[in-house]
């Protein structure tokens, strides 16, 4: 390891990375994004994705998706982290709490003739994409998967004249008959 | 009932509500209108101090002095960037302010109008919450929500930045029945099982100590009181963080002296070697923890604190209770007293041999001399001379804070105030103004070095106007002593750019202030000119000259355990038994 000169102490632990999608219920009041996303960077951790929504718009309430990944202690900070914003009121662990719906929505737009563009509707009918927009050269594709099934396609989609493409983030919700408020 | 009042008006009729006694500020144009109505009151007294940054730690020693929040108002742009680093200062050791910053009229925020900065973009990361109101609606909420954000739970400064136009507006204002906020609610009683788990740990324990912390200290002085309590019930060693020191009465024999970095042998080692940690509102800080692998091997901890972000943030514990120190003392206490629970007497006695063993090292023993003073000396004197009196200390940052946090003794909470977290220059002095307002009879005294002193220096002026007695001691060693330890250790004892330079003469800067100056350079009139200090009702700046060499020990190295301790190489009158090796430079690892 490499030995420095500080007066700080040296890094000690190496524990595995796993991938958490966290449910975030905010106030939906101005900068609680801003909070939210400058307490991962100032804080060092990652945002994979993240979504905002104000979901109950009488009592001013947002559902922020975050997709984020760390070690298990690294997760447990970043949950206590958020509690400790004033404006959040609830963090659930959606990988904690059993398998979670996980979608996500995906525009592609691809441009190709011939073949290419033959190859393409295949591709967007085996995968149930929807068609949103065609020209006599183009498509836009709407597809809406987990976040593999949007790599996946994405990535068949490169090869057959992929131009564009747009993808919301991950929403996720808890499976079985509980709701989380 | 309501009232009609602008904006600026229900700032100070907020202020009045909360039973606010002082505020501290700076005016300037995007906060007149509050000024203004400051003018037409007596209840809350303004201090105008001589920096926005001098404002927040006048705010912070005042609050950690008297238990109350501190208030501060500036202005827009470069009054509220200069409250930055106080801000951040508060947030790093959970002092509970709010500061209230003025701000260009809404119509303006986001077109780079004259003195307009971003206040809650830029000090987002060092508040613990901030608000900018845009209705006079708003108002009356804010202003009592900040309040309560900032002194439950962990406590923290809250700014709420008040555009021009929102402070001429009228609108209605009644005190809210409460200031709680609609969904922020820390927990402060702790879980009753883990509090069983954790009294049937204590009670088996063989080699157990207390870790305390700031937590206690912010809890209030009943947490004090509880804990010395349940320390004395149990019989355990206790030992604290610089931010707890005074918690514990430093001079009965169960307390072990401060650790960490530059704590005692003893507190240290009994860290070390303990088999039960029970920390109390302290953080696990690095400077307390040293290499995270090698820390504390062979304990079981029990770690109370109201912040769930503190609980296995670096040190995993076994017992977590989210709560309150006051609360979970409490409950601490009833259930040892119902169990009838006796610790392992012989285990414990044994226990107290061991630590008796470290504390005849004397580690905070030095080479006296009869030519220069040696800082210890200094402050041990100064201990001496005023610990019979209603003393309160504020520190700089630097060796002069480390030796003061280990020669200086205190039996109560809310008697030390120093830059712990943040480790802000410049802190002392203006903490001092502020203690000083909130306890005007006491004997208020910065121990400052000669190069952080001038980094508020100003503030003298403040002390002069409000007649403020306090007294600026320097250790004056011509270096920024502890950046020139670290060179030593780390850098080949390459100074570079740590030498004091082109002092100036603090006596004369003491009288041109208005103040009194004093020098001492002989160790056989520091007594009397101590006494000379304190006998003065006057601001006072002692310029104490001491051997420029000396350094700060014991002293864990960088990243090493606390096993791996440094020490001064001078063993004491005592002769105390040196029991392990001691390589030719004196430095000992043991
Ligand atoms: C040059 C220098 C050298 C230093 N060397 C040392 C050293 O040798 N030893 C040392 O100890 N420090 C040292 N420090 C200070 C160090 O950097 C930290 O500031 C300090 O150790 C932190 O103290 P603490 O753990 O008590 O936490 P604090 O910062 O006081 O935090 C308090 C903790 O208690 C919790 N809490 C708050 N209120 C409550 C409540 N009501 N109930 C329960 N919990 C509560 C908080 O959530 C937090 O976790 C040094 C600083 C400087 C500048
Ligand atoms: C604002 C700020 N800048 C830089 C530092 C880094 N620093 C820590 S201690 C120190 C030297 C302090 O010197 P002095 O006040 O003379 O105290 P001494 O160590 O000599 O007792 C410095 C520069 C700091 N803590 N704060
Ligand atoms: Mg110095």
């Amino acid at each position: 390891m490499l030995q420095m000169k500080t007066h700080y102490p040296d890094a000690t632990r190496v524990e595995p990375v796993n991938r958490h999608t966290l449910a975030v219920i905010v106030d939906n009041e101005p900068g609680v994004l801003a909070r939210i996303a400058g307490l991962f960077s100032g804080r060092g951790y990652n945002i994979e994705s993240l979504t905002v929504t104000e979901t109950e718009h009488e009592a001013h309430i947002s559902r922020i998706t975050i997709v984020t990944t760390g070690t298990n202690s690294i997760i447990q900070q970043i949950k206590s982290q958020l509690e400790r914003l004033v404006p959040v009121h609830r963090v659930i662990d959606l990988t904690l709490t059993g398998e979670a719906v996980e979608r996500e929505l995906c525009l592609v737009k691809v441009v190709g003739k011939g073949d290419y563009r033959v190859e393409a509707m295949r591709l967007a009918s085996a995968f149930g994409a929807r068609t949103m927009d065609a020209t006599l050269t183009s498509f836009v594709y709407e597809l809406t998967g987990t976040t593999e099934e949007v790599e996946r396609f994405i990535k068949l989609m490169t090869a057959v004249g992929l131009v564009e493409v747009s993808r919301t983030g991950v929403a996720a919700m808890a499976r079985g008959a509980e709701g989380i408020v | 009932m309501s009232e009609t009042m602008t904006g600026a008006e229900m700032v100070i009729r907020a202020l009045q509500d909360q039973g606010v006694e002082h505020i501290f500020g700076y005016p300037g144009g995007a906060v007149l209108p509050i000024y203004d109505a400051l003018f037409h009151q007596e209840k809350v007294r303004h201090v105008l101090v001589r920096h926005e940054q001098g404002a927040v730690h006048a705010a912070e020693g005042y609050a950690r002095s008297s238990g109350k929040p501190g208030v501060v108002l500036v202005t827009s742009g470069p009054g509220a960037t200069n409250a930055v680093t106080g801000l951040a200062d508060a947030m790093m050791d959970s002092i509970p302010l709010v500061c209230i910053t003025g701000q260009v009229p809404t119509h303006l925020i986001g077109s780079d109008a004259f003195q307009e900065c971003d206040t809650v973009g830029i000090t987002r990361h060092c508040t613990k919450h901030n608000y900018l109101v845009k209705s006079i609606e708003d108002l009356p909420r804010v202003l009592h929500e900040a309040f309560y954000v900032a002194q439950n739970g962990r406590p923290g400064p809250v700014v709420v930045d008040l555009p021009k136009d929102i402070q001429f507006k009228t609108g209605s204002y009644a005190r809210p029945l409460s200031n709680q906020h609609k969904t922020y609610r820390p927990t402060v009683k702790g879980d009753m099982d883990h509090i069983r788990a954790a009294i049937e740990l204590m009670a088996n324990a063989k080699r157990p100590v207390f870790y305390t912390g700031g937590g206690v200290v912010n809890s209030g002085p009943h947490a004090a009181t509880l804990l010395r309590e349940l320390v004395r019930l149990t019989g355990f060693p206790i030992t604290s963080t610089l931010m707890g020191l005074g918690a514990y009465p430093a001079s009965d024999k169960q307390w072990l002296g401060m650790l960490g970095m530059h704590g005692t042998y003893e507190a240290n080692l009994a860290m070390h070697e303990c088999d039960v940690m029970i920390n109390l509102g302290a953080r696990f800080d690095d400077r307390i923890t040293g290499r995270l692998d090698a820390f504390s091997p062979f304990s079981k901890r029990i770690h109370v604190d109201i912040d769930p972000s503190s609980i296995n943030k670096t040190v995993k514990v076994d017992i977590p209770i989210v709560g309150d120190c006051a609360h979970v003392l409490e409950d601490m206490l009833r259930l040892w007293r119902q169990n009838a629970q006796t610790p392992d007497k012989l285990a414990l006695k044994d226990w107290w041999g061991k630590i008796e063993g470290w504390r005849a090292r004397n580690c905070l023993a030095y080479r006296k001399s009869d030519e220069t003073i040696k800082p210890q000396y200094a402050l041990q004197r100064l201990y001496e001379l005023t610990k019979d009196r209603d003393v309160y200390i504020t520190t700089e940052v630097g060796q002069h804070q480390m030796w003061a946090a280990q020669y200086f003794k205190f039996e109560e909470p809310n008697r030390w105030m120093t830059s712990g977290g943040h480790g802000t220059m410049g802190y002392g002095l203006p903490a001092a103004v502020g203690v000083q307002l909130a306890h005007p009879d006491a004997l208020v005294i910065d121990i400052a070095g000669e190069a952080s002193i001038q980094m508020m220096l100003q503030e003298m002026s403040t002390a002069l106007q409000y007649n403020l007695p306090l007294k600026v001691f320097i250790l004056n060693n011509e270096y920024m002593g502890m950046v020139r330890q670290w060179q030593e250790l780390l850098h080949g004892g390459r100074y570079s750019h740590s030498y004091s330079e082109s002092l100036p003469d603090f006596t004369k800067l003491a009288e041109a202030y208005g103040g009194v100056g004093i020098r001492c350079d002989k160790p056989g009139e520091l007594d009397a000119k101590i006494m000379e200090m304190i006998s003065v009702n006057r601001p006072v700046i002692f310029d104490c000259i001491v051997d420029k060499t000396e350094n700060c020990f014991p002293m864990i190295p960088s990243g090493k355990a606390h096993n791996e301790m440094l020490l001064n190489d001078y063993l004491g009158e005592t002769g105390a038994d040196i029991g392990s090796v001691i390589d030719e430079k004196g430095k000992m690892l043991v």
